[in-house]
């Protein structure tokens, strides 16, 4: 075969063959990642989907941090007996604003992707401290020492400017007022949180999450993001069935 | 290195015309097997990308003619799994809780359906068997801060105690200590005479004293006599049930500082039926009302 005889030329040129194998792996980029810029109809029309709040993102840092994606997911796949366990599967639009995403690939414990609002602040917290004390036959870690932690978001700003780098449509109110809000949400009686639920969304809570008024700890943080997960996306006006909605 | 190609005498099989001292390299074609397997590969996955979705385009992407979609496989599984639960699942839409109960054969079928709910969703805060544990309430018992009525189990899971339901349950005892509403010596007083009020040892001087303070204080929720008031959510004090703790300091503390769990409302994760089937599991299960 005379076409073979050409591949002896890239056997004897490393320079050749480096081009060649840049070449022949690229496809596999162009065709899988490429489209995703151009596509419309990759991330669902929603609506509900708000950037994260300061606090939710200072407690997606920790949750990251943690490693909580190693052993739970974030994504309900549209399978019908995970529909019926945690509800609605999960969407892109839900991951839009996730750089990078938190689908993870390991359930040594449940998904997280619809947890927001499905127990109480008193109950992440005991279950942090303590995972047995509430669910005896757990085998998750304890995860007292977050109770004590101060959080460390001196340099917030900064954090919600690198979202916007990577795309996160963040405004140059929530940029400024990054500090402020974030103190807002974790003090239940902040005269500032009008301003936070301005800047993102009505449905936005200021609570002591952590159930300490004295400091905002990274387990404020943690609970307050857990508490929004799966939560944003408003499903009254998302129609599952429509075919744009398909895939 | 060598670049002549030439036949190997033992074998008769031509060489790649490599040497590395000495040693050279046989130039085996492929196994057929191998290679046939390979072929039929290529092949299935051009059948495959005209069957399943698969290239992206312009706008969009080529839908595969089989028209495959995970989300409308989801949809029709459903429905599906609605027609499999058959008779006992339409019932539960239509027939009162008070029907479902009375019901032998629905009964028995809404109880199974709360348990398996019940172990998915409720087990995490009120335990396996329903039992609670310190500031999660105790579902076996017969002691209901929000009443143990059918319909007050099947209001209170679906709206919440202190959720963010519009309807949710409230009530809110003050942190007498905490927002200094009352000095030290008058909440050890008043712990004295909770604890007499449940029928136990105290010290009769600090009874008397926070007397008139329980009347001040707590008698619209708990009540004159101590044995709490349904309606606004007040617990009995008189009884043996206490949902953060019996101890001295423990209901000092509830003095101080005023704990009030939050319950979620289910009635926007779970389905109306659902939640009877639950409301029937929780009622047949406990010291019912």
């Amino acid at each position: 075969m005379s076409l073979w005889k050409h591949h002896a030329k890239f056997e004897r040129h490393s320079l050749l063959l480096v081009v060649g194998i840049l070449l022949v792996v690229s496809v596999g980029g162009l065709i899988e990642i490429a489209p995703l810029f151009w596509l419309q109809s990759t991330i669902e029309k929603v609506d509900g989907m708000r950037p994260y709040t300061p606090l939710e993102l200072a407690g997606r840092d920790v949750y990251v941090k943690e490693g909580c994606y190693v052993c739970h997911s974030q994504m309900v796949r549209p399978l019908r007996d995970e529909v019926e366990r945690y509800g609605h599967y999960s969407l892109a639009a839900e991951s839009m604003y996730d750089h990078p995403f938190q689908w993870g690939s390991k359930r040594t414990g449940p998904d997280l992707a619809r947890v927001g609002g499905k127990y109480s602040d008193t109950w992440h917290r005991d279950h942090l401290i303590d995972p047995r004390s509430v669910v005896p036959e757990s085998v998750m870690p304890p995860y007292k020492f977050l109770a004590e932690k101060e959080l460390d978001y001196s340099d917030i700003v900064d954090r919600l400017k690198t979202q916007r780098t990577v795309g996160v449509p963040y405004t140059d109110a929530q940029i400024a007022n990054a500090k402020k809000d974030l103190e807002a949400q974790a003090d239940p009686f902040s005269t500032d949180a009008v301003g936070l639920r301005e800047r993102y969304d009505a449905k936005v809570v200021n609570r002591d999450f952590d159930g300490n008024p004295n400091k905002i700890t990274e387990m404020d943080a943690l609970v307050a993001y857990l508490q929004m997960l799966g939560t944003l996306v408003d499903f009254k006006t998302y129609k599952p069935q429509s075919p744009e909605n398909q895939r | 290195m060598a670049h002549e190609k030439e036949t190997d005498e033992v074998t008769g099989v031509e060489t790649t015309g490599h040497e590395w001292d000495g040693i050279r390299e046989l130039d085996n074609p492929l196994p057929r097997w191998w290679l046939w397997i390979w072929y039929v590969s290529i092949a299935w996955a051009i059948v495959y990308w005209v069957l399943m979705p698969a290239w992206p385009g312009v706008s969009g992407y080529t839908k595969g003619i089989l028209g495959q979609s995970d989300r409308v496989a989801v949809g029709k599984e459903l429905k599906a799994l609605e027609g499999h639960r058959g008779e006992g699942a339409a019932l539960l839409r239509t027939a009162s809780l008070e029907q479902i109960e009375k019901d032998p054969k629905l009964s028995a079928y809404a109880q199974q359906v709360g348990q398996s709910i019940f172990g998915d969703n409720c087990a995490t805060c009120h335990g396996i068997g329903g039992t609670g544990g310190k500031g999660y309430a105790n579902l076996r018992d017969d002691v209901w801060l929000w009443g143990g009525k059918l319909e007050d189990i099947q209001y209170t899971i679906t709206h919440g105690v202190r959720s963010n339901d519009a309807e949710t349950r409230f009530s809110a005892m003050p942190a007498f200590g905490r927002d200094e509403m009352l000095n030290t010596a008058q909440i050890d007083d008043l712990t004295e005479y909770v604890v007499k009020l449940s029928g136990r040892q105290a010290d009769a001087a600090a009874v008397g004293r926070a007397a008139p303070l329980f009347e001040a204080q707590c008698v619209a929720c708990h009540g004159v006599d101590g044995k709490g008031v349904q309606e606004m959510g007040g617990p009995d004090l008189t009884d043996a049930d206490w949902l953060y703790g019996a101890d001295r300091a423990d209901i000092r503390s509830q003095i101080f500082s005023g704990n009030g769990g939050v319950m979620p409302a289910w009635g926007g994760r779970l389905s109306p039926e659902t939640i009877k089937a639950l409301s029937v599991y929780i009622h047949a299960n406990a010291g019912g009302q």
